[in-house]
């Protein structure tokens, strides 16, 4: 969320491109999501100079050398807190953190986690690719089990992260899921970032074309990706399919997919999307299904209003400066046991 | 010794020891501060266990407070004790070697039984026959704890409540002891306990029993008369610790430069008080974060500098360790950054509560690549305040991080402090950029001074891309070129070089003809000057040079060195400050006196050394 005065201004993508050359490789997934981050900052309307793109260290955390405006490229992992800093210091800004799988969920792990517990007014996009790229290619907490990397030659033996229960267990506010080529749905998805209050995490998918392509290919194909997705979105019902004649349905405690039309099911039985329910047992399940006997949910899973760290720490200020004495340092000093000598 | 005689005593130094539950610490405050408000110079030392508590009366738990009373300047907390407060045994076992053969040794009677002595570990009934307590040594034995409970009677307080209110009671005999009227420590008791009005009363009543009881002690003891200090300039007191001090110069640094201040901070003994005390200004718009780690703190820090903060952080040696990656980063993004490292016992975890200087080669050198920052220290506890304003005002105009070493010492201790005034402060001026800087990059710099423009998130026409990658010297984009990373390099050092423009030279205090040049740095300073002191005073001639800003040093620094024919430099480590001395200055053989105990040194250890060289 931006608290920046309103602007009259209308800008374009153009006003949030910088004078730097883009050096990801041909092919990139990050290349999508940059060009929809910088159409979303157009629309959403904060000028460039109040806006701050914060980042650690990995392929996508080049962004910010992208970005009109102010960036700030940090060191390894601790994008998360150098961004908290900046929010904190001056929470008129819009900021913004760029961080990849290695980068936030493993060296980076303990800072992703207390800006989401302590729900920072940020907006975080986290590019999984499950792949460490910068490194030229050895496994991430991302990864899947089994797979074969540089570091993993006979296949991982880690178990992977899902980077929303890590979000949900933080007791996180904010939950999107966006991938790379869909371009729609990822500026959908980073507008409702952007306008949330709170850490806002985006779990973009991306493409690694060198070492690892295809990690989302069940996806991205195009023909089939509306049948294998969902697109949730607040207050409609969970419908999806190249028809639209599938659903999703509670049974006992467990989602299952339905068809609309058989069995006598109606589009009236189908559940409707809740993303502001506090309670995120509902919105884990859904953010949890897998292929292909599920649809994988994408967009706006969760979206709960809480006070940001931000506001709390300023009202906390206000608060006692409005019924304190001490305006001034000398006030200050005055306040000191003291006596002549 | 009559019981009516007065000894006047130029300076007397006096230790409350106890179970780390015996409120040594509080009885020890109040002591120095009615001192203070009687005209006397102060200096303290608390010295307590890691353990918060410990088993009862075990040697382990043994919590002691030190204060130093003078008519003249003083300037430490004193060596060995003419006055100790013996709440059990094992406070006496564990003190026993720095009380002075013609001390006094006040002892609870009541704590002295058999099963006491056994917890402190003594063989025998007498405990201080076992422990060598000297002949000239006084014993006053009061039985503190039933004197106290008696002193209560009648107020309906359990039994423990009570015996927690025994340090009042040694209180009131200290202040028979010093001649000094208890209607002061009634007062502090007051501004203490206000709001706790049975509280106040009932240690109001134990603390006039107390000074009764020793103005009707049956005992033959003298007691002393410290008078007023005529070497104090004349001004408004209070009396302050080094950590309060830090953390008042940062706010008073940030006042001054019209920046609201940000710290990130974890806790880590012993530097945590300075986070507290800046947690409780929010009155005066300071914005603390106590983030997950070391790191976040630093790394917070860094982006509240980013955004335009006077951003700190603060930590002890093992944090400065893990800081060292995001200080580099401070160097490279060139943004100002303060580093206060309260210096302790290590490696590793080390003795966390106990003193050190043993982290200044990593403050100099801690970090990969050339790295250069600023290193300073702090001497005194009230002097913290200073440096802590100067290493914001050093970080803020030269756009760099500056590392201010203090320690357990200084950090903890408290001295008198003339209290200050903002308009007295030095301006602080930052090198903010300017919007008609048309062509304004990250790197855009003085070319004078080699400080970068500042320009802050928030402003138009001034954004730009700041980070860890080498950047291009002229355009401030990504830069791998060989010569263009050397011209970054050169320039990065000759900026934290260029601030010895604005550091006062290094002042000798001492005799004008002395042969011999004693060096130190940081918190050792009160112990230095008593030595060299000391010595002049009995007819030798020896000079003390002290050092507070080290990277850079002081511009007459080595031509003050090659003046002395003998040089030793005293430090509370293995010869750290020693070995980058020589690796500046060329043709000095630098003699060195180390110890590296967890303790300060002595005055008495250090005259002595001299002496001999």
């Amino acid at each position: 969320m931006i608290n920046a005065e309103p602007t009259t201004i209308k800008y374009v993508a153009k006003d949030f491109k910088s004078d730097q050359y883009v050096r990801w490789c041909p092919g990139c997934g990050d290349y999508a999501v940059l060009n929809s981050l910088q159409k979303v900052m157009a629309d959403l309307g904060v000028p460039p100079h109040q806006t701050a793109v914060i980042s650690g260290i990995g392929c996508s955390s080049r962004l910010p050398y992208y970005i009109s405006g102010y960036g700030f490229h940090s060191i390894h992992g601790r994008g998360a807190a150098v961004a908290t800093g900046v929010k904190v210091a001056n929470p008129k800004l819009s900021v913004w953190q760029i961080t990849g799988d290695g980068d936030c969920l493993a060296i980076g792990g303990n800072h992703f986690i207390h800006s989401v517990r302590r729900n920072v007014d940020i907006n975080v996009l986290l590019f999984n690719n499950q792949i460490y790229g910068l490194t030229k290619g050895q496994y991430s907490p991302t990864t899947k089990k089994g797979f074969v990397t540089k570091s993993s030659p006979f296949g991982t033996v880690e178990r992977p992260f899902r980077p929303v229960e890590l979000t949900f267990g933080a007791r996180g506010t904010f939950f999107a899921r966006l991938l790379d080529v869909d371009l729609k749905n990822s500026q959908t998805s980073i507008m409702a970032a952007a306008q949330h209050k709170g850490t806002s995490v985006v779990e973009c998918l991306v493409n690694c074309v060198i070492f690892n392509d295809g990690a989302h290919g069940y996806l991205a194909e195009k023909e089939n990706r509306a049948d294998r997705l969902i697109m949730l979105e607040h207050g409609k019902p969970m419908i999806f399919g190249k028809e639209m004649n599938k659903g999703l349905m509670l049974e006992g405690f467990n989602l299952k997919v339905v068809t609309i039309g058989k069995n006598g099911i109606t589009d009236k039985d189908i559940m409707v999307h809740d993303a502001t329910n506090e309670d995120s047992t509902l919105q884990l399940k859904l953010a949890m299904m897998e292929g292909p006997e599920m649809p994988i949910a994408m967009g706006v899973i969760r979206d709960v209003v809480e006070e940001t760290y931000d506001y709390a720490v300023e009202k906390q200020i206000a608060d006692v400066q409005a019924k304190s004495k001490i305006k001034t340092f000398d006030d200050l000093i005055a306040t000191c046991e003291h006596w002549e000598m | 010794m009559d019981k009516n005689t007065i000894n006047e005593m130029d300076n007397v130094v006096v230790r409350f020891s106890g179970d780390s539950g015996d409120g040594m610490q509080l009885t020890g405050t109040l002591f120095s501060n009615l001192s203070a408000i009687l005209g006397n110079e102060i200096s303290t030392f608390p010295d307590f266990p890691s353990e918060i508590r410990a088993p009862l009366g075990t040697l382990g738990g043994v919590s002691g407070f030190q204060v130093h009373l003078g008519s003249s300047k003083i300037y430490t907390p004193g060596d060995d004790a003419d006055v100790l407060v013996a709440m059990n045994p094992a406070a006496l076992k564990v003190n026993i070697k720095s009380i002075k053969k013609t001390g006094i040794i006040i002892f609870d009677t009541d704590s002295f039984e058999k099963s006491d002595l056994a917890k402190a570990e003594l063989l025998t009934d007498n405990p201080f026959e076992e422990l060598g307590v000297s002949d000239a040594t006084q014993l006053i034995p009061v039985a503190l704890s039933s004197l106290t409970q008696k002193s209560l009677e009648g107020f309906g307080f359990d039994n423990k409540t009570i015996l927690r209110s025994k340090n009042m009671f040694s209180l009131g005999l200290i202040c028979w002891l010093f001649n000094r009227p208890i209607d002061k420590a009634i007062h502090f008791l007051e501004n203490k306990f206000g709001k706790k009005p049975d509280i106040l009363h009932a240690n109001i009543k134990v603390l006039t029993d107390g000074f009764n009881y020793g103005n009707n002690l049956h005992l033959t003891v003298s007691t002393f008369q410290v008078d007023k200090s005529h070497d104090t300039p004349k001004g408004n007191y209070t009396s302050i610790s080094g950590n309060k001090a830090a953390a008042w110069g940062l706010i008073a640094a940030s006042q001054k430069s019209g920046l609201e201040l940000f710290l990130g901070s974890y806790p880590i003994t012993p530097a945590t008080d300075i986070m507290q005390e800046l947690a409780l200004r929010k009155d005066m718009g300071v914005k603390v974060v106590q983030a997950e780690d070391e790191i976040a703190g630093v790394t917070s820090a860094l982006g509240a500098s980013f955004a335009g903060s006077l951003a700190a952080t603060t930590t002890s040696g093992p944090g400065l360790a893990l800081k060292a990656e995001a200080i580099g980063l401070a160097v490279m993004a060139e943004l100002p950054l303060v580093i206060i490292d309260v210096m302790r016992g290590g490696p590793s975890t080390g003795l966390p509560t106990k003193t050190e200087q043993t982290d200044l080669l990593q403050a100099l050198y801690g970090r990969n690549g050339e790295s250069p920052v600023v290193v300073m220290a702090a001497s005194t506890p009230d002097n913290c305040f200073h440096f802590a304003y100067m290493a914001s005002k050093i970080a803020l105009e030269y756009m760099t991080p500056v590392i201010l070493l203090t320690d357990a010492f200084i950090g903890n201790g408290t001295s008198l402090w003339k209290l200050p005034t903002l308009a007295e402060m030095p301006e602080i001026n930052p090198p903010y950029a300017s919007s008609e800087m048309t062509d304004y990059r990250v790197t855009t710099r003085n070319e004078a001074t080699k400080v970068r423009y500042w320009s802050v998130p928030g402003t138009e026409g001034l954004g730009h891309r700041n980070g860890g990658l080498e950047k291009d010297y002229f355009t401030g984009t990504i830069s791998t070129d060989p010569k263009n990373h050397e011209k970054m390099v050169e320039t990065r050092m000759q900026k934290v070089n260029n601030v010895s423009q604005i550091i006062p030279e290094l002042k000798v205090e001492g005799n004008e003809n002395a042969e011999l040049l004693v060096i130190g740095w940081g918190g050792t300073q009160g112990h230095l000057m008593t030595a060299v002191n000391s010595i002049n005073k009995k007819g030798g001639k020896i000079a003390l040079a002290h050092f507070n800003y080290i990277n850079p040093l002081p511009k007459n620094a080595i031509e003050v060195i090659k003046s002395y024919k003998k040089v030793v430099v005293c430090e509370l480590n293995s010869g750290q400050f020693a070995t980058f001395l020589r690796s500046e200055v060329s043709g000095v053989e630098f003699l060195q006196y180390n110890k590296v105990q967890g303790q300060p040194f002595t005055a008495a250890e250090l005259e002595e050394h001299f002496s001999k060289l």
